[in-house]
């Protein structure tokens, strides 16, 4: 045996297997990742990567199944058993304490007093010396999501890890952001880090991945180089179907009658960790989309709750809705002067998952498809209406009795987004309407907003993907510390430009470098 | 003038102790995340099983250790049925308080209007014949001085130590501690163990030292306030010493002015320090955004790691 020198491959799985009720999550999967790796995991939401994970990182145990780590055979207790190992995980959903310090979350992530020994000193030379920079005394709420995973990697680096677990880790992050994360991972890569890299950008897959592992529903089905691949023909092993993009819209007529209004809107967040809406002025008409970029935490979901009425306006003629004030109007008036609202979270905002999908269509539908008569719900037409948001959406479920838990992500969003397009709004606004949903609902959710739009509705698209916005959107604004930049004509926005503004920085002066249409 | 202000300081102090006592380990439940409303009955099982003991032994320290132990055994109740079997935790720690209630007035039907060897003050020769400061600084029972070193030891175990640092941890997000690797139910079954055993403790205070008596429902709401102070001193250990202060100064003026003979109804004389803390307690920590900042995140969360 020569230690300096390990020979085969670093993770070896084997016939991963593991059931749920009423779901086979994996249905024997293999992994293989090579030593120096950067090995991609790429699958539709519900394909079974997060499974997968969870069992390298001992949070799930399986049924069935062989690993073999750093040519060993062994079975995975927990997350502590897995960092002794060798393994390091960076979650999708950061894994941080919001009211701790840099510090002191990275201390938590240590397992020994000794471990601990001069831990200030290495945070600061890590952060250093991998181009991560780290102030160890802040406060975690403070700081920007590309610092809060920052912390994360520092703090599996801390660890020497020989296999760095990396769940979505882009896309929450600026352009100029993913480009120094990559430098970083190839530089981990080189030294003997190897990296299990989840996404779903297949265009960073292609840059960075020397390999790619595809699933789908809880199956191998296709093991590739995903350089020698297009990112249309990964998607399609992915999806298992054709995809084709949307087709490219008119812009509105600049005659069109304004019909979503912010007028100097501002507001206090009425959370401690959250972003105040300062002066927020814009103007949408009929039959446009505006996208709003920015990273999270920059006043979207204030802005999200100050239009949909979750938050009222301190002034009513701060939210005009087809010119009726209605800033001091709660949701269902504004639904009732024709203004629809898709928020973030699905789960418990958007939807309530315990209750069935006709009884979520009726709690935003009541007023706007008239589902009460006389204090009574009209079951027979509740039902009608959620049967149709599942026809029309191609929702994937046994019908409106299911529970809203039982859908997977992208389906549910397709009906949540339907629930809501089906209305027939004026003003729709939508916050983050594909994140984490696999590729062909994306698609159809793109879809539906567009043809919304055609018909004559003003939509805002709040989102973080930046790709999204692009196809989507005829305006772009970014929102940075609460602020609204001015609209710029998407045909004359370029990546760059927008991604400096998403940093805090200002517009570009000269225009010499914007793309001409 | 000087006599009036030595007891009023002494019995301030006195009256303080047992709320001290209780907030402070259910100041250290709550920051795991835990909310357990049953410390009221914790305090009367503690408050019985000290007298009852001491009175049978004639040994009081044996009674303070056996109030302690009652206090651990239903809060380790309330453990199993919460942490464990998951119940709703505000639902069961209002039944441990209904049940401790009951048990403790069953157990102590027997001892009612019974003496029991009380607590003795201690006596520092020179330092406790000080006048005005002899009597109010050193002239306490042991129990005094250890809810004190208590609250100090716990203030700063949560804000300097590591172990401190694990259970903000747990109470901030218990998935993360969980992902981190920290067994987040014995974490909690062991604050909350914990906050039993003071609140026992606090029992014993009442039984054996600050009325050495039992009577039925002796606490009086004491236990309620002590939960009161843990949310509206924003879970920072210095006020809760400020209200449990501030209850016990009420409380004997309230006392006071009753034996004055002041025409107030004295129902109404025996409910001020309940409702002056209260409402003092919320003037000072109206401001919504800084109990959210202190709050822990995860109180009264059930917490089930996913397999």
């Amino acid at each position: 045996m020569n230690d300096a020198v390990p020979s085969g491959p670093l993770l070896t799985m084997t016939g991963m297997t593991k059931q749920y009720p009423g779901c086979l999550a994996n249905d024997h999967v293999s992994l293989t990742v090579e030593r120096n790796q950067i090995h991609a995991l790429l699958g539709e939401n519900g394909a079974g990567k997060s499974t997968l994970v969870k069992i390298i990182y001992g949070v799930v145990k399986p049924d069935e199944g062989e690993i073999v780590w750093d040519g060993q055979k062994v079975t995975i207790q927990n997350p502590g058993h897995a960092q002794r190992l060798g393994i390091g995980m960076v979650f999708q959903h950061f894994s941080l304490f919001e009211a701790l310090t840099v510090q002191e979350n990275i201390a938590l992530g240590l397992g020994s007093a000794k471990e601990r020994v001069g831990l200030r000193e290495r945070i600061v030379r890590i952060s250093n010396e991998y181009g991560l920079p780290l102030d160890p005394d802040r406060v975690v709420h403070d700081l920007s999501v590309g610092e809060r995973q920052r912390i994360e990697i520092v703090r599996c680096l801390l660890q020497n890890p020989k296999l760095l677990i990396m769940d979505e880790p882009t896309s929450v992050l600026t352009p100029s952001e993913v480009r120094k994360l990559f430098v970083t991972l190839r530089r981990l890569a080189a030294e003997g880090c190897s990296i299990l890299y989840i996404s779903h950008k297949l265009e960073e897959v292609r840059a960075l991945c020397s390999a790619a592992t595809i699933m789908r529903l809880g199956k191998n089905v296709a093991r590739v180089i995903p350089a020698e691949k297009t990112v249309k023909e990964l998607a399609e092993i992915m999806i298992n179907m054709d995809l084709h993009a949307p087709t490219p819209r008119p812009l509105a007529p600049s005659s069109a009658p304004p019909r979503l209004v912010l007028d100097k809107l501002t507001i206090r967040s009425p959370n401690h960790f959250g972003t105040d809406l300062k002066d927020i002025s814009l103007s949408l008409k009929g039959g446009e989309i505006l996208g709003i970029a920015g990273i999270a935490g920059n006043g979207q979901s204030e802005l999200m709750d100050a239009l949909s009425g979750e938050i009222l306006a301190g002034k009513p003629e701060s939210v005009m809705i087809d010119g009726i004030a209605a800033g001091h109007m709660g949701p269902h008036e504004r639904r009732r002067i024709h203004g629809c609202f898709v928020p973030e979270e699905r789960n418990g905002h958007g939807a309530v998952t315990t209750m069935t999908l006709a009884e979520n269509a009726f709690l935003s539908g009541f007023t706007r498809r008239a589902l009460v008569r006389f204090g009574v719900i009209d079951t027979k037409k509740t039902s009608a209406f959620a049967e149709n948001i599942i026809k029309v959406f191609d929702v994937r479920t046994t019908g409106p009795k299911a529970q809203a838990r039982s859908l997977s992500g992208g389906n549910l969003q397709k009906f949540l987004v339907g629930r809501e397009v089906l209305q027939e709004p004026a003003v729709l606004v939508i916050n983050q309407p594909t994140w984490g949903v696999d590729a062909g609902a994306a698609l159809a959710i793109h879809e539906a907003i567009m043809a919304l739009a055609e018909g004559g509705a003003a939509v805002m698209i709040i989102s973080q993907d930046l790709d999204e916005i692009f196809v989507l959107a005829d305006r772009i604004s970014v929102i940075a510390g609460g602020r609204v930049s001015e609209p710029v004509l998407t045909r004359d926005a370029t990546v760059e430009s927008i991604g400096r503004l998403m940093g805090g920085g200002s517009a570009p002066a000269a225009t010499g470098e914007m793309e001409i249409a | 003038m000087t006599a009036l202000l030595v007891a009023f300081l002494v019995s301030t102090i006195a009256a303080a102790t047992p709320l001290l006592l209780a907030a402070t380990g259910e100041l250290v439940v709550e920051k795991v995340g835990v909310l357990n409303l049953g410390v009221e009955g914790m305090m009367l099982a503690g408050a019985i099983a000290g007298f009852a003991t001491a009175n049978e032994t004639g040994i009081t320290s044996l009674g303070v250790l056996a109030a302690m132990i009652a206090g651990l055994a239903l809060s380790l109740l309330f453990a199993v049925i919460s942490l464990t079997l998951q119940a709703n935790q505000t639902a069961t720690g209002l039944a441990l308080t209904i049940f401790g209630r009951g048990f403790s007035a069953l157990v102590g039907a027997g001892y009612v209007g019974i003496p029991a060897p009380t607590l003795p003050k201690i006596h520092l020769p020179v330092l406790s014949d000080i006048p005005v400061l002899g009597p109010v600084i050193f002239g306490h029972d042991i129990l005094v001085y250890l809810s004190l070193a208590i609250l100090a030891v716990v203030a700063w175990c949560i804000r300097s130590t590591h172990l401190g640092l694990i259970l903000r941890a747990v109470g901030d997000s218990h998935d993360a501690a969980h992902a981190l690797g920290y067994a987040v139910v014995p974490i909690r079954y062991a604050a909350v163990a914990f906050g039993g055993a003071l609140a026992g403790l606090a029992g014993a205070y009442m039984s054996l030292a600050y009325t050495p008596l039992w009577a039925q429902d002796m606490t009086a709401g004491r236990g309620w306030v002590a939960v009161a102070l843990v949310t509206f001193s924003a879970w920072r250990p210095f006020w809760l010493l400020i209200g449990a202060w501030f209850f016990g100064a009420l409380m004997y003026l309230s006392l006071y002015v009753q034996a004055l003979g002041v025409a107030v109804p004295s129902a109404l004389l025996s409910a001020v320090p309940y409702i002056g803390t209260v409402v003092v307690l919320v003037l000072i920590s109206r401001d919504a955004r800084r109990i959210r900042l202190h709050r822990p995140a995860m109180l009264g969360r059930p917490f089930q790691a996913r397999v």
